[in-house]
Formats: C-alpha cells, sequence, structure tokens
C-alpha cells in the first residue's frame, strides 16, 4: 500500500468497541474526491492497512448497550464526520467541529492548534477509524450519527447524503445568495456538481462552471444549467469579467481544493513547490476564486486543505472586503432538509454517477477516477 | 559552587552528541572501512581494514554507553582513550605505511578537534558528579512532575464536581492510575502503574475542599511517591460550560532519580495529563470514551481481531 496503492485485503469483521456504537452492513460505497488526496498521498498520517471509505449507508446488524435510537435492520446513511452529539460544537449545530470523537485529537493539534472531529477512514490524525469502503464498519455514537432512510428511496438517491449533497450545498449556502447573484462554481467534480444545483436551490440567478474536462463541464450544463468556462482554453478571470459584465461573480466557490491544476507558469510554480516540499498544498483555485470574485464578495471554501499555502492573495480580501468561508460539512445538519428535499422531487443526487462496481474492483476505479479514464465522475461500489 | 541544573543539562547535552557521534562514525567504519581508509589517506589493506573495523565497534560501544548513561563522566573518559588510539594509529600510519600525508594530517587535526571536546566534557561532567556527592540533600535533576493543564467541558459545575470529589472515578480517565480506595471522608489510597506490570502505592488527604469551587489533595508525609493535586471548577462565560483547571505535581523520593515518574508519565507529562483531561471531557460529556480503531500510529485504522486489543492499549475497560 503506501502511495497510489489500494489493495482489497480480508480483515477481521468490526466489533461494538464503545456502548455508543453500531455495526452497519454496507450496502453502497461511493469514492469520494477527497479519498484522491489520500491516495495521492496529500493527507499525512495514513498507515499502510487503513480502511478508506467515508461515503456509505447500509442496514444496521449490531448496536451497543447504550443505543436508543436505531434498530438492527433500519436501513441508514451514514454522515462522513463523526459527532458526540453532546459537546458544545455539535449543540451549536457545527458538527464537523464535535470536541469529542477525535482519539487522536493530539495530533491534528500540533497540525492545525485545535482539532476537528474524526473522519471514518480519514488519516489517524483524524481519528483513526476504519472507513466504509468495506462489508461492515463500526459507526460511533450511533444515536446522533446515522440517518434512517425510507424504502422507497434506492441507495443511489440517499448514498450522497452522506458527504457531497450536503457539502456542495452547505458551500452554496455559505454565500448567503441574494436574487440576482451570479455564482462561480470551480471545478466540476461530484461536489462542483452539488454545489452547481444548491446554488439554483438558493436562488441564484446564473451559475458559472469551471473545469477542464469536457464531460465534467457537460454535465454542467446539461444537468446542473451552468454556463461553463474551460480554463485550458481562455483566462478564467478575463471570461469571468467578460459574463458578468465587468463586475466579477458575486460569490465564488472553491470546489477544487489542494490538489488544483492550472495552465502555464502558474501551475508549474505549484506544482513544483509541493513537489519540493515547500509547500504542502497547491491552491491555484482559490487564488484565482479570490482574485475574480466580486469586491465585497464571498469565496466559500468547500475544497479539502491540508496544510500551508504559499502566494495568499491577502491583498486582494483586505482591501476588496472579501469574505473566505469553509469549514468540513456539519453533515448531520442538512441531511434531513435534503432527504426532504430528495423525497419531493426537487433533486435526484444519482446523477453524478458514472460507474457501478464491485468493491472488489476498488483498486482499478481509485486508477479510473484519479486518471479520469473513461469519462469517470463518480464511482459506487457494492460490495 | 552551587549546584547548577542549567551547566549539567548543557555538558549532558554535549554528552549526547558526543555520543551519537561516536555511533555514526563508529557505523561507517564498521560498514565501510576500506572507503574510510582512503578517505584519511591511509592505505586501503586487510589489516587497516580490519583495524578500523575494529576501532568501529569501539566507537559504537561507547556512543551507546555514554546515550545510555549522559551523565556518567566514565564514558566521556573512554572516549578520550580511544581518541588516543586513533591518533597513535594515524601516526603510524604515516611513518610507516607511507600513506597519503596530507590526508592523514587533515585526519588527525579533526580527531585532535574532537579529542579536546571530549576531555572538555569529561571534566565538567566529572565536576559536576562531585558536586552532587557533596550535597547529598539537592537531589540530582530531578524536580519531579509539575504539570497544569485546563479544558471547557460542557456539563454544570456541580456534575464536575461531584464526580471528581469521588477519587474512585480517577481511574476512569487517568491513565497511570490503576485504582483509588477510601479510606474515609478525606483519605483515599492510591495505586498507580509502574514498569513492568509493577504499582507504586501511597495515602493521600484532602487538604481543601470547597463545594463546586475547589478540591485539593497530598500525599501523606513519608510516603512512596509525593504527590499533590487540585482542581478548580468555575463556570465558562456565556453558558459555555464548566472551564475545569488541573495542577499535579510528582515528586520521586530521594535518590531513586524519578525513575518510576518517568516510567508513569513517559517523555511527555504535560501530553498525558492533557490527554487524561480529554477523557475527562469525553467522559463527562458523553458518557464513554470514544475508541479508535488505529489509535496514534500504533496498529492501522482496521478492525481488530479482538475487541480487547483497543480496549487495553486504550486502557478503557468495557
Amino acid at each position: 500500500m503506501g502511495s497510489r496503492n489500494i489493495e482489497v485485503e480480508r480483515v477481521p469483521d468490526p466489533k461494538l468497541l464503545n456502548a455508543s456504537d453500531a455495526i452497519v452492513k454496507i450496502t453502497s460505497t461511493a469514492i469520494c474526491g477527497s479519498d484522491l488526496h489520500l491516495y495521492n498521498g496529500f493527507i499525512p498520517t495514513m498507515k499502510r492497512g487503513d480502511v478508506m471509505g467515508h461515503e456509505f449507508m447500509g442496514e444496521v446488524v449490531e448496536v451497543g448497550k447504550s443505543v436508543q435510537n436505531l434498530r438492527v435492520g433500519d436501513r441508514v446513511v451514514v454522515p462522513f464526520p463523526i459527532a458526540c452529539g453532546h459537546c458544545s460544537q455539535c449543540d451549536r449545530e457545527m458538527y464537523s467541529l464535535c470536541e469529542n470523537s477525535n482519539p487522536n485529537a493530539w495530533m491534528a493539534e500540533k497540525l492545525w492548534g485545535y482539532s476537528p472531529c474524526g473522519i471514518f477512514g480519514y488519516s489517524h490524525m483524524l481519528g483513526g477509524y476504519a472507513g466504509g469502503q468495506a462489508e461492515y464498519a463500526r459507526v460511533p455514537f450511533a444515536d446522533v450519527n446515522p440517518l434512517k432512510v425510507p424504502e422507497e428511496l434506492d441507495d443511489e438517491q440517499v448514498l450522497f447524503l452522506s458527504d457531497i449533497f450536503p457539502t456542495g450545498y452547505m458551500a452554496a449556502e455559505a454565500c448567503g445568495i441574494q436574487p440576482g447573484d451570479t455564482i462561480a462554481v470551480f471545478g466540476c467534480g461530484p461536489v462542483g456538481q452539488f454545489a452547481i444545483k444548491s446554488a439554483y436551490m438558493l436562488g441564484a440567478e446564473r451559475v458559472i462552471a469551471i473545469d477542464r474536462f469536457p464531460y465534467r463541464l457537460r454535465m454542467a450544463r446539461e444537468r446542473g444549467g451552468a454556463e461553463t468556462i474551460n480554463y485550458e482554453e481562455c483566462d478564467i478571470f478575463e471570461a469571468l469579467e467578460e459574463m458578468t459584465g465587468g463586475r466579477g461573480p458575486d460569490h465564488c466557490i472553491d470546489a477544487v481544493g489542494l490538489e488544483g491544476h492550472a495552465p502555464g507558469i502558474h501551475g508549474a510554480y505549484d506544482k513544483m513547490k509541493t513537489v519540493m516540499m515547500l509547500e504542502t498544498d497547491r491552491p491555484v483555485a482559490l487564488r484565482q476564486a479570490i482574485l475574480a470574485c466580486r469586491s465585497g464578495g464571498t469565496v466559500s471554501v468547500a475544497g479539502v486543505y491540508g496544510g500551508f499555502i504559499d502566494k495568499f492573495p491577502m491583498g486582494a480580501i483586505v482591501n476588496r472586503s472579501l469574505t473566505i468561508k469553509s469549514g468540513q460539512t456539519h453533515v448531520q445538519r442538512y441531511m434531513r432538509p435534503l432527504l426532504r428535499r430528495i423525497q419531493n422531487g426537487e433533486i435526484d443526487p444519482s446523477f453524478v454517477i458514472t460507474h457501478r462496481v464491485n468493491l472488489s474492483d476498488a483498486p482499478g476505479a481509485y486508477k479510473m477516477f484519479a486518471q479520469k479514464q473513461d469519462d469517470c465522475m463518480k464511482v459506487v461500489m457494492r460490495p | 559552587m552551587p549546584y547548577n541544573q542549567s551547566e549539567l543539562s548543557s555538558t549532558e547535552r554535549l554528552a549526547r552528541a558526543l555520543g551519537w557521534f561516536s555511533i555514526a562514525l563508529g557505523a561507517a567504519e564498521m560498514a565501510a572501512p576500506s572507503h574510510m581508509a582512503r578517505l584519511i589517506g591511509a592505505p586501503d589493506t586487510d589489516a587497516n581494514c580490519n583495524t578500523l573495523r575494529a576501532f568501529g565497534a569501539r566507537e559504537v560501544a561507547a556512543g551507546v554507553a555514554i546515550l545510555a548513561q549522559p551523565d556518567q563522566a566514565r564514558w566521556l573518559w573512554s572516549r578520550v582513550g580511544g581518541d588516543a588510539l586513533d591518533l597513535a594509529w594515524l601516526g603510524r600510519a604515516m611513518t610507516r605505511d607511507r600513506g597519503e600525508t596530507g590526508r592523514l594530517g587533515a585526519a588527525a587535526a579533526a580527531v585532535a578537534g574532537v579529542t579536546a571536546l571530549d576531555m572538555m566534557a569529561a571534566q565538567r561532567m566529572q565536576r559536576m558528579q562531585r558536586m552532587q556527592r557533596r550535597q547529598p540533600s539537592s537531589r540530582r535533576a530531578d524536580p519531579g512532575v509539575r504539570v497544569e493543564q485546563v479544558v471547557t467541558v460542557n456539563r454544570s459545575l456541580d456534575d464536575l464536581y461531584c464526580f471528581w470529589r469521588d477519587f474512585q472515578n480517577f481511574p476512569h480517565f487517568m491513565r497511570h492510575v490503576k485504582h483509588i480506595e477510601l479510606l474515609d471522608g478525606t483519605h483515599s489510597r492510591w495505586t498507580a502503574k509502574a514498569p513492568a506490570g509493577m504499582s507504586v502505592q501511597w495515602d493521600a488527604e484532602i487538604v481543601q475542599d470547597r463545594e463546586g469551587e475547589w478540591i485539593a489533595w497530598r500525599s501523606l508525609p513519608g510516603s512512596q511517591v509525593e504527590h499533590s493535586g487540585s482542581v478548580r471548577f468555575s463556570p465558562a462565560p456565556g453558558a459555555r460550560g464548566t472551564e475545569v483547571r488541573v495542577q499535579m505535581q510528582y515528586v520521586p523520593p530521594a535518590g531513586r532519580f524519578g525513575r518510576v515518574i518517568a516510567m508513569l508519565f513517559g517523555e511527555e507529562p504535560e501530553q498525558q495529563i492533557r490527554e487524561d483531561l480529554r477523557r475527562f471531557k469525553q467522559l463527562m460529556e458523553t458518557g464513554e470514551i470514544p475508541l479508535s480503531d488505529g489509535p496514534g500510529l500504533w496498529r492501522a485504522a482496521q478492525p481488530a481481531k479482538r475487541a480487547e486489543q483497543i480496549r487495553d492499549y486504550a486502557g478503557v475497560s468495557e
């Protein structure tokens, strides 16, 4: 294992460790774009043999002594951030900042000052929890985290409540969209697609989507109703300026994160710096979003950053009164309202799925998704 | 001259550096004697290579000894003796073996420089050891462990006070405390974990107790371990729960060099107490201490064969 090495292995079945745990037999699990940051070695404190995966759902097969809200047989979607439901952050619905769910908090404190919540299958410094790309998973604080889902909705319609739908939604919500607003979405991966949909749900007038892969831009146009820019064909800043009457988009969403690409000198600069370990993340999309945003607008960061970035245009933020909003998604806050939107027929999140494979094909699926082969947008795996 | 703590630690630092240098040089001599011979300008004959290998083994041994006991002058003196051997051998290579005199000279100069450092460290360490022996009352180096940590817990002041006031709860969140037996309203018998499955025991009494505010305790005179601690509860502003400030001190008995205490807390006592308080918070807020499949970097984040493997490591009972 190690960087870019995923293997399928037989491991022991999970057992109840805490009284609040539940064991879930997984029926569907997905590969997230943020799994690729682990896959490509950008997130520290991974260990050979770690079980990955934080987007999963299934059937409850065992519950701990203190679990009251769940029963064996319940069908649930599991949110990727683990929340205790009792600390003051959970009280404020800031679930991804839960103060009790990361048993390895000291590791995160060394890098980030304080620790966020634990996350399934997402490095040891975020808890060292075995993930959900498996047949079974142990789910801590089972009274608080899993969402029971109705039988009439199939797995593919509700699976993405675990992460990417709420993530795109929270990114759009953070923009505080007003009537008439134009939102630019950088990155048309699955989170970008949900950010586009959510921006319209929240009342945006126009959404402009930016990527370099024609199939992703096509989905943004055809399924999301966005206008699109291929940044390999034109200058992003000029194109956005032109499309918004010289004002710039009112708000920008970074749905790219730390492995951004850019043509020309800027892209090469960050690539070099990360290779030479002078910088840990490549914030090209974030820089572009900041520069392109209308004065007084919001830059909402949904993409994952792990460490340190360089050449951050703080001058633009200060002098043009920009607001930066970010955070790991407080999934538990959004699951129920977004489930209702699915039930009402406002959205069917399964539109992003391009590949359905068996869990045993995970290594090939990771490679395909990482290299954007076969127009891969979203892979769902079944054990 | 008074006993000087900072001088001792700077000399120890120098000794440690010399120890690592010894190991690195020794490893190089053992692994690549012919390279080493060419580097210092001696012909790489079998005899020279064997000598360098032997010198390498000596360097490694000296290095390990210094790192194991950096406060002992005798290991540093052993390095000085070794340096003398090195110099004698270099001199012989220069005159008899007709090596490259330029390189040999440079090597000899380098060895002489290190010899000077070795002698200085050895002398300083010896002087300090002598001084410690003359001052039996001032314990060597180990003032024990004193830690202060604070955490905010989302529970009422009274709940937290009541839980803490029952000392029998300590083993649930203090990893180094194995068992506490209440002797009466203010006295308790502590059993703490010591290395190799052993334990240390002492009796403590509550010396101050203000309901809902403050508890202070300390070990009774003559205990195996001198311990004191206090906890202070105060409301956090704006309904943020209760701030819990803990102060603890452990002083090892004289003459034992605090090895027991060091083993109780490892290298980072501050961090350990911090983790204990984190557990206290978890326990008070959620009723449990959540367990990770991959605690620290100790094991991969995958299910364990037996749940006890994880529980034992975390020191949490079912």
